[in-house]
């Protein structure tokens, strides 16, 4: 299977709060789409990976976000949770066109099914 | 000649006496000693071990007849003295007998004081004072049947514990509400009374005797409650009264007592007095030791040493009673200024507690060990600064080394089993395997870990040496506790230099305070968001995304990711309209569960986060805001239903709540605030766990604050009273606005007042009325810019975002 990318808009930069994130569904997978303070944007699946909560509703800080329900803290360039915890979070790939988001659809489907 | 020398009465003041007289090897005097017992002398503190069997008369004479031939003292057994010529300087005793003097001692004691009830006078009917009355309680006790004692003081009690030894069934009655009232605290008292009772004795407290029945020999008592108790035998023992019937008769100043100078010297200067009849710097005493002490003064200024003199005295008390250890001494009413030591074993049933004022210690209680009585009389007695040994003193003697005195060593020596915390009742052994364990470094951790000093904290600086022990060199307890990790500073010095520096927003709190991050981290934000709303308001602009979710969202996160939404229901009143409302909400939008709350309002849980907007815009068409029950701000206010319909009802109650969380909904605070509106004493409202409460009563309002009953169950601390409604408002939003200008982050009111001081806020609140005034104003000011529903805000659109997910991806086939 040829391993082509897809590449669709999500939506507009500032649909997304800075220091804040939107969630986006595609099939049964949710994603957050965290923007920093920094206009830097990262999708992670958003599902703790402690209880799964939803860390598109946590606090963003730097380039992390701390999950609502017990505190566990994402580092969002990689995926891990921060020490003390452990953990870590699937992350998808995010291009920046024009004021636009684009998300690899074809990797989201993957890891969905 | 020699100089004669008459003592009246021979009992255990006349006694010491003479010893010290002799001891000093006085013979200057011809002494003649008249006692109207027909005895010799003995120890009558040793009157209990006779009743209950463990000692016999013989066992406790002081002085037998034999001394008194040694010491050419010519003793008058049974004979009394009733009047005094002072004329012709001689004593008449009852049979007309007259013996001159040349000085004279008057050592009467005192009377057993008998109630003047009904039936006083019956057969069965004793007093406890003498060996006389020993002996008639021997003889009741014979029948095993059942004895009353009226009084649960030092007396009482024995004589309560020896005839139940003697196999009595024995009830105690006592007026006050605590055993021993005058000499323990009630903590003391309530473990003496457990074990009187363990022992098979009936106390019953509040007691109030109204008659003893019977014909002519005693049936049994009736309280004024109406309540009869069966009884062969009664034993008053309700204090004692100074005998001064001699003094008063031959017109000796008097008061209570006998009035005597330093020198132990009646207004007539031969005639000296001596013991319990005596009354010197306005005080009366009923205990040996300041008796000793004034006999040694008396024998020294007859040996004709007149530098000795008598300067009063502290006493202490003990009981004896076989396995009751009991202690104490001086004064320990909690007055203002005074600071409480507390030592609790459960396990040991051991209490221990010293009042200290001024660095000095004022008062001692110690039960069920009593070892340091001693050591602690000296130290209060000398009036010794106790600053250095504060630590340790409670552990007593055998904990202090020569100085420099080491607390932590003293906490080092306690058993595992030592109870550290009496209030959460955790144990040294509890709290240093958790330090271990969970690698804790803080008073903080353990606390949250074990709960120890997480009440009253009267034990934190124990749990401190703990930490001090078990760490070793690598604890420090002044290390600053920083907000978070991205700044050195702690929440004060954050709250300060905002102020100080004029920061108004986040980025400047940052930049100017040399944050060590970028944009902060999820612990500082939220505070900072709050101090700099709470110090400009209608200046600074909330910074959303330093919200935690249910503040953004204005409800509650579940763990499913729906969210729980509550209304107002102001005071706890709801009505028809509203309850429908409701139902329809939660039938249109398939609301799993309907809950009522512990707030006294209702909770829609498991709402969907898109139908959020469309829920409140239901709720406020039907007139609802948000209940703010994720607010770090005013969550509820209980009330109860008060004088509008309850027969206890003082004030009005319901409406008073609905008042004050009119006033204050909306509000921002460090952490939630919880108010309650009780309208008696009753507390229905529970307002006495609550952050602030009022309780109502006859002559106004009882306010409360400080109270918590979640993590920590506080009860509230009273912070005044007041008459009128419009008070109660303005104490409140002052109280409330003092907490939103000191109160650190997540920091819940009573928190704040175990940092600053109970005592700090109600000098601000209550003392200050200016101040009052002013923080009122300003809470009212900011009110202007927070009484937003924010339900409405976002029906109207706001952060329309917030709760729309993007549209869905399609799914590609791949
Ligand atoms: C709904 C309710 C339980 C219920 O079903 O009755 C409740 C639910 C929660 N309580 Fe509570 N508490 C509720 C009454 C209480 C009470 C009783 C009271 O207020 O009289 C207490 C003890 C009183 C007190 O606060 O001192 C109480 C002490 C706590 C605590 C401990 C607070 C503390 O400082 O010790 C927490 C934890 C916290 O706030 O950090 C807490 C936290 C929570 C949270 C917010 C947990 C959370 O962060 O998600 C729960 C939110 C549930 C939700 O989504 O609605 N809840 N909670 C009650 C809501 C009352 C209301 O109408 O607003
Ligand atoms: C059961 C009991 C237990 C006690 N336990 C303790 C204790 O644990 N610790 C403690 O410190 N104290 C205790 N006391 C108190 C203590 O016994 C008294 O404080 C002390 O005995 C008082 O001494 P006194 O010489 O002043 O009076 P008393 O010892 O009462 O002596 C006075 C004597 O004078 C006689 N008398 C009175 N009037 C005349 C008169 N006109 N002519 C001739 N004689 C007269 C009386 O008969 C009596 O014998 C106890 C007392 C009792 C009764
Ligand atoms: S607190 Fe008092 S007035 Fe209120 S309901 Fe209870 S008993 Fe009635
Ligand atoms: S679910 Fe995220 S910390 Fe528990």
């Amino acid at each position: 299977m040829a391993q082509e990318n897809n590449w669709v808009e999500v939506c507009k930069l500032e649909d997304i709060p800075q220091r804040g994130s939107r969630r986006v569904r595609t099939g049964s997978l949710q994603i957050a789409i965290i923007r920093t303070h920094e206009d830097e944007v990262f999708a992670i699946e958003d599902k703790c990976p402690h209880l799964g909560g939803f860390l598109s509703e946590g606090i963003v800080h730097g380039s992390q976000v701390t999950c609502p329900l017990h505190n566990l803290v994402i580092e969002l360039k990689t995926g891990e949770a921060v020490a003390p915890d452990t953990g870590c979070v699937k992350r998808f790939a995010i291009k920046k066109e024009n004021g636009n988001i684009l998300m690899d659809l074809r990797e989201a489907a993957r890891e969905a099914a | 000649m020699k100089k004669k020398l008459v003592v009246v009465g021979n009992g255990m003041a006349a006694g010491h006496m003479l010893e010290e007289l002799f001891d000093r090897g006085n013979d200057e005097y011809e002494v003649t000693l008249f006692g109207a017992e027909p005895r010799v002398n003995y120890n009558r503190i040793m009157l209990s071990p006779v009743l209950s069997g463990d000692k016999t008369y013989e066992e406790i004479i002081i002085h037998d007849d034999e001394w008194y031939d040694t010491h050419n003292v010519k003793l008058v057994k049974g004979v009394k003295i009733t009047s005094v010529d002072r004329e012709a300087k001689c004593v008449i005793s009852a049979d007309g007998d007259k013996t001159p003097y040349d000085k004279l001692i008057i050592a009467t004691g005192s009377n057993p004081f008998i109630l003047p009830i009904e039936g006083h006078y019956l057969e069965g009917v004793v007093s406890y004072r003498d060996l006389d009355d020993v002996n008639l309680m021997l003889d009741a006790s014979k029948g095993k049947g059942k004895a009353v004692v009226i009084g649960g003081g030092l007396l009482g009690l024995e004589a309560a514990a020896g005839l139940q030894e003697q196999g009595m069934d024995v009830t105690v009655l006592h007026l006050m509400p605590t055993l021993m009232d005058r000499q323990l605290d009630s903590a003391a008292a309530y473990l003496l009374q457990a074990e009187i009772e363990r022992r098979g004795i009936t106390v019953i407290t509040r007691a109030n005797t109204e008659k003893i029945l019977g014909e002519d020999k005693v049936e049994g008592v009736q309280l004024d409650d109406g309540t009869k108790i069966e009884a062969e035998l009664v034993v008053m023992a309700v204090g004692i009264r100074p005998n001064i019937e001699l003094a008063k008769e031959c017109g000796l100043m008097i008061n209570r007592g006998i009035l005597v100078t330093d020198h132990m010297q009646t207004s007539d200067p031969d005639i000296l007095s001596v013991g319990e009849c005596v009354e010197h710097g306005s005080e009366c005493y009923g205990l040996v030791a300041p008796l000793y002490e004034m006999a040694k003064v008396i024998a020294a200024n007859l040996d004709g040493d007149m530098d000795a003199a008598y300067k009063g005295s502290v006493t202490s008390t003990k009981l004896k009673v076989t396995g009751i250890d009991l202690f104490s001494i001086g004064d320990f009413s909690e007055d203002e200024g005074r600071e409480g030591i507390i030592l609790r074993d459960a396990a040991g049933g051991v209490y221990k507690r010293l009042v200290i004022s001024d660095n000095k210690l004022v008062g001692v209680v110690l039960y069920g060990d009593t070892q340091d009585g001693n050591w602690y009389s000296q130290i209060l007695k000398e009036e010794r600064d106790i600053s250095e040994m504060r630590e340790t003193l409670v552990f007593g003697q055998n904990f202090q080394g020569g100085p420099p005195l080491d607390p932590t060593a003293a906490v080092a020596a306690l058993p595992d089993e030592a109870e550290i915390c009496g209030c959460n009742g955790v144990c040294k052994g509890k709290i240093v395997s958790t330090i271990n364990e969970k690698g804790l470094t803080s008073v903080d951790e353990v606390k949250a870990h074990t709960k120890a000093s997480a009440s009253c904290g009267t034990c934190a600086n124990l749990v401190e040496q703990l930490l001090s022990v078990t760490l070793g060199e690598t604890y420090n307890p002044d290390a600053a506790k920083p907000m978070c990790a991205c700044t050195t500073l702690e929440h004060g010095d954050v709250r300060r230099l905002i102020v100080a520096k004029q920061l108004k927003s986040i980025p400047a709190v940052m930049q100017e305070l040399e944050w060590s991050t970028a944009w902060g981290c999820a612990k500082c934000r939220p505070a900072l968001n709050y101090y700099l709303l709470a110090e400009w308001p209608g200046e600074y602009v909330d910074d959303n995304q330093s919200r935690f979710v249910n503040e953004r969202m204005h409800a509650n996160i579940q763990k499913d990711g729906t969210y729980s939404v509550v209304p107002r229901m102001w005071g706890g009143v709801t009505t028809a309209a509203e309850l429908r409302a409701i139902a329809d909400v939660a039938d249109k939008f398939n609301i799993p569960t309907v809950k009522v709350t512990g707030g006294q309002r209702i909770d829609l849980l498991g709402v969907q986060k898109e139908d959020l907007p469309k829920v409140w815009e239901d709720l406020n068409s039907a007139g609802m805001i948000s209940g703010h029950a994720y607010a770090k701000g005013l969550r509820t206010v209980k009330t109860c239903v008060g004088k509008e319909w309850c027969r206890f009802g003082t004030q009005d109650s319901t409406g008073l709540g609905i008042k004050l969380e009119k006033i204050l909904w909306g509000s921002w605070a460090p952490a939630k605030v919880k108010l309650a509106v009780s309208g008696c004493p009753r507390n229905c409202a529970e307002a006495t766990c609550k952050d602030f409460g009022v309780i109502c009563v006859d002559s106004g309002y009882e306010l409360h604050f400080a109270g918590a009953a979640g993590l920590d169950i506080k009860g509230t601390e009273v912070l005044c009273n007041v008459e009128t409604e419009d008070e109660v408002v303005e104490y409140c939003t002052a109280l409330i606005q003092l907490y939103r200008e000191q109160g650190f982050y997540l920091e819940r009111i009573y928190k704040w007042a175990k940092r600053v001081g109970v005592e700090k806020i109600q000098e601000q609140i209550v003392e200050d009325e200016a101040l009052r005034k002013e923080l009122a104003r300003k809470f009212y000011f900011a009110q202007k810019f927070l009484q937003i529903d924010p339900w409405r805000e976002y029906v109207e659109g706001k952060d329309a975002h917030e709760f729309k997910p993007l549209a869905p991806l399609a799914e590609e086939v791949v």
